[in-house]
């Protein structure tokens, strides 16, 4: 789960990270205020949205101004021109894909004089099953391209669980940044204190970039990415508050309410799978034979009759389907049992385009023959392969 | 021979009165006779499982407090873990001071700051975590720890070790069709922090005289493919070779997005299908591009 840019600051702000003032707005109207409320002379005017790459993306509209997403005001009147411009108006940046995403929060700021601007981030390594920061003094860009060019300048720290962040982290981190005077102390408190709020908060992802050396010398969190761990959630409801339904695709939600595993894809195969390694491989198959799928779904496990109907609706939704294909390995799941769900599925909603169905495992016989006497038109396959062309065929062929 | 376990392993099962407990061990026990010893829930110590077989006989269990006590009493080497993800790392942890030889972890959903205490603990014991997000490991014929569905197995030569559990099932079900058979099939789970990576079983495989072939099935995220890529092409090098076909799922995955699996995303540029392809190929994995032609192609790579 992801939270905004102002949101993640606030909440380290908590732990004790330095931030700058700012103020998030939902409607033009509070603009002024929020400005007023600031020192200034400099105010930062920043979209809210869950994609990166937000100073370099540009807005479709031609009235939100030739700008980008983030923007550096010298007045009050110019904070809220901007915000008339931005809010409701579609930001499209690398990361959105061209249908953009609507800003409808902004978060005022107060401006920063930064002398450098560094990279910082947490996350679970891995290969070493503990949380590493990887910290970068080319901060300010995006760090898959430092990872590529210039890999030397990328310095991993793992920090072992039982000792948590020792002076020799930290050490390690200051002579990685390059920091000196005021920074250093001020990295003394700042690592530790990043590192409890991601154990604390379950994070699986804390990246501030960039982390700035201000002209002072002290050390400043400019921006703020935060991306929680849904499986920890349960232990975090003022973290599940700040859930953004605006940013989430309505299919995916709707898939979140019923236990299912859904990602919403751009092609016109629909598919239900259970397992997520055969659901992945399902999408590749589809693609192997010259067709795209619509979406990823593993409906897992153990699931119900109710769950298969659900995640039947949610695929017949997607105006873009037109063809669907079923793949059940059956090891808990029985298929007589995802037969029941689909017929009922069918029935409920009706069928408009091809539905082919591959059952294997357990109960396999009856679940062929339920759907056999069903009556239905649906397209029974043997395997993989074979359920694979037959549903592109089907899709080719409309 | 298979790996690491078969006819003596004598099993405990944690979380055993729960639904999933109690199906997966009437299915477990009904499979060869596994040695199903006994049950851990904590507050039920004292009390007797009784289950169903899938051919209708009943069966008994006793039911212990901990894990120390079960061992202690029933001589069990190998546990699994059928408890919910919110209790299911403290459950890994007794198991591990309890010094549990094999532990198989099924549940999936654990936070993954939860695996990484487990890991700290695992990594200063003796012990072998297998998962958890797995479907466990099944010897055929012999023991069946886990949820795999155990009609597809057939007794043979080929290792076959996999991230997902479905896709095991794909391996199983078509080395079973080509008449090839399997002697272990050993899940390792679709979470980023596990305990037994592909490297650990790939080297019980080569290890291991009765396995003379070898299906790996890995899926986007991490690196650990290119990791067991690199070893096997050291272990060719001196000398331990065996013919392995491999997959990698989610060739069309979108990055940034997690697929299903915990571990399977695409991030930071990394992760990605292309890489661990070529980083197999290039140790002589024939990497299947169809998840429906694993069988086959270990066939045709084993005629030459």
């Amino acid at each position: 789960m992801n939270i905004h840019e102002y949101q993640a600051k606030a909440l380290l702000k908590g732990f004790g990270a330095p931030v700058a003032a700012g103020v998030p707005i939902f409607s033009a109207d509070e603009a002024e205020t929020a400005a007023r409320s600031l020192p200034g002379p400099l105010w930062v005017v920043k979209s809210q949205i869950h994609a990166g790459g937000r100073g370099k993306g540009r807005f479709k509209e031609a009235s939100a101004g030739d700008k980008g997403g983030v923007r550096l005001a010298r007045s009050v009147d110019e904070v809220v021109g901007f915000a008339r411009e931005m809010l409701g108006a579609t930001l499209v940046t690398k990361q959105t894909g061209p249908a953009g995403k609507q800003v409808n929060r902004l978060y005022i700021e107060d401006g920063a004089d930064i002398a450098r601007e560094l990279y910082c981030s947490l996350l679970v390594d891995r290969a070493v099953g503990r949380i590493a920061f990887v910290v970068s003094t080319e901060g300010g860009m995006d760090i898959e391209t430092v990872a590529h060019d210039t890999p030397e300048k990328i310095v991993t720290v793992a920090i072992d669980p039982e000792a948590g962040v020792t002076s020799a982290d930290v050490a390690a981190i200051v002579a990685a940044l390059k920091l000196e005077g005021a920074a250093v102390k001020d990295a003394e408190t700042l690592f530790p204190l990043l590192y409890r709020a991601f154990v604390d908060k379950d994070m699986s992802l804390l990246e501030i970039n960039p982390l700035i050396v201000l002209k002072d010398g002290h050390l400043r969190l400019l921006d703020a990415k935060v991306s929680f761990d849904g499986n920890a959630l349960f232990r975090h409801p003022d973290v599940e508050a700040l859930r953004d339904l605006t940013e989430e695709d309505e299919k995916e939600i709707e898939a979140h309410k019923h236990d299912l595993a859904y990602v919403a894809l751009s092609g016109n195969i629909g598919c239900m799978v259970n397992g997520a390694g055969l659901a992945m491989a399902t999408m590749d198959i589809i693609k192997l034979y010259g067709a795209e799928p619509a979406n990823f779904l593993d409906v897992g496990g153990g699931a119900s009759r109710e769950k298969v109907t659900a995640a039947f609706k949610i695929i017949t939704a997607d105006p873009a389907v037109k063809g669907i294909l079923i793949n059940i390995f059956g090891g808990i799941m029985k298929c007589d049992v995802i037969a029941e769900g689909v017929i009922a599925a069918v029935r409920e909603v009706g069928l408009k385009v091809p539905l082919v169905v591959r059952l294997e495992g357990t109960n396999v016989a009856l679940g062929k023959k339920i759907i056999a006497d069903s009556g239905l038109d649906v397209i029974a396959a043997d395997d993989l392969d074979d359920a694979a062309r037959k549903i592109v065929a089907a899709v080719k062929g409309a | 021979m298979s790996i690491l376990v078969n006819k003596d392993t004598k099993v405990v099962v944690q979380g055993l009165t729960g639904k999933t407990g109690t199906f997966h061990t009437e299915q477990s026990l009904g499979y060869c006779g596994t040695k199903m010893v006994a049950g851990v829930t904590p507050g039920k110590g004292g009390t007797t499982w009784e289950g169903t077989l899938p051919d209708g006989s009943k069966a008994l269990l006793p039911v212990f407090d901990t894990v120390a006590e079960a061992r202690e009493k029933t001589g069990a080497n190998a546990s699994v873990v059928y408890v919910p993800p919110k209790a299911a790392g403290a459950s890994i942890i007794e198991a591990i001071d309890a010094e549990m030889p094999l532990i198989v972890t099924i549940t999936e959903g654990i936070p993954v700051l939860d695996m990484v205490k487990v890991k700290a603990r695992l990594d200063r014991s003796a012990s072998r975590l297998l998962g958890p997000n797995c479907p466990g490991v099944l010897t055929p014929g012999e023991c069946k720890i886990g949820i795999m569905p155990g009609s597809i197995f057939r007794r043979g030569s080929v290792g076959i070790v996999s991230r997902s559990g479905t896709l095991t099932y794909e391996a199983v079900f078509q080395t079973t069709n080509e008449g090839l058979g399997q002697t272990t099939a050993v899940g390792i789970g679709g979470d980023p922090v596990k305990g037994t990576e592909f490297i650990d079983v790939l080297e019980m495989f080569l290890a291991d005289p009765e396995t003379t072939s070898i299906v790996m099935i890995g899926e986007i995220g991490g690196s650990a493919e290119e990791a067991a890529a690199e070893f096997l092409k050291d272990e060719a090098r001196r000398g331990r070779m065996k013919p392995t076909v491999g997959f990698i799922a989610g060739r069309t995955a979108p990055p940034g997005r997690t697929m299903g699996h915990a571990g399977a995303v695409i991030s930071g540029g990394k992760g990605g299908a292309e890489d661990k392809i070529a980083a197999m190929e290039a140790a002589g994995i024939v990497v299947s591009p169809s998840p429906a032609q694993l069988g086959r192609t270990l066939a045709e790579r084993l005629k030459g």
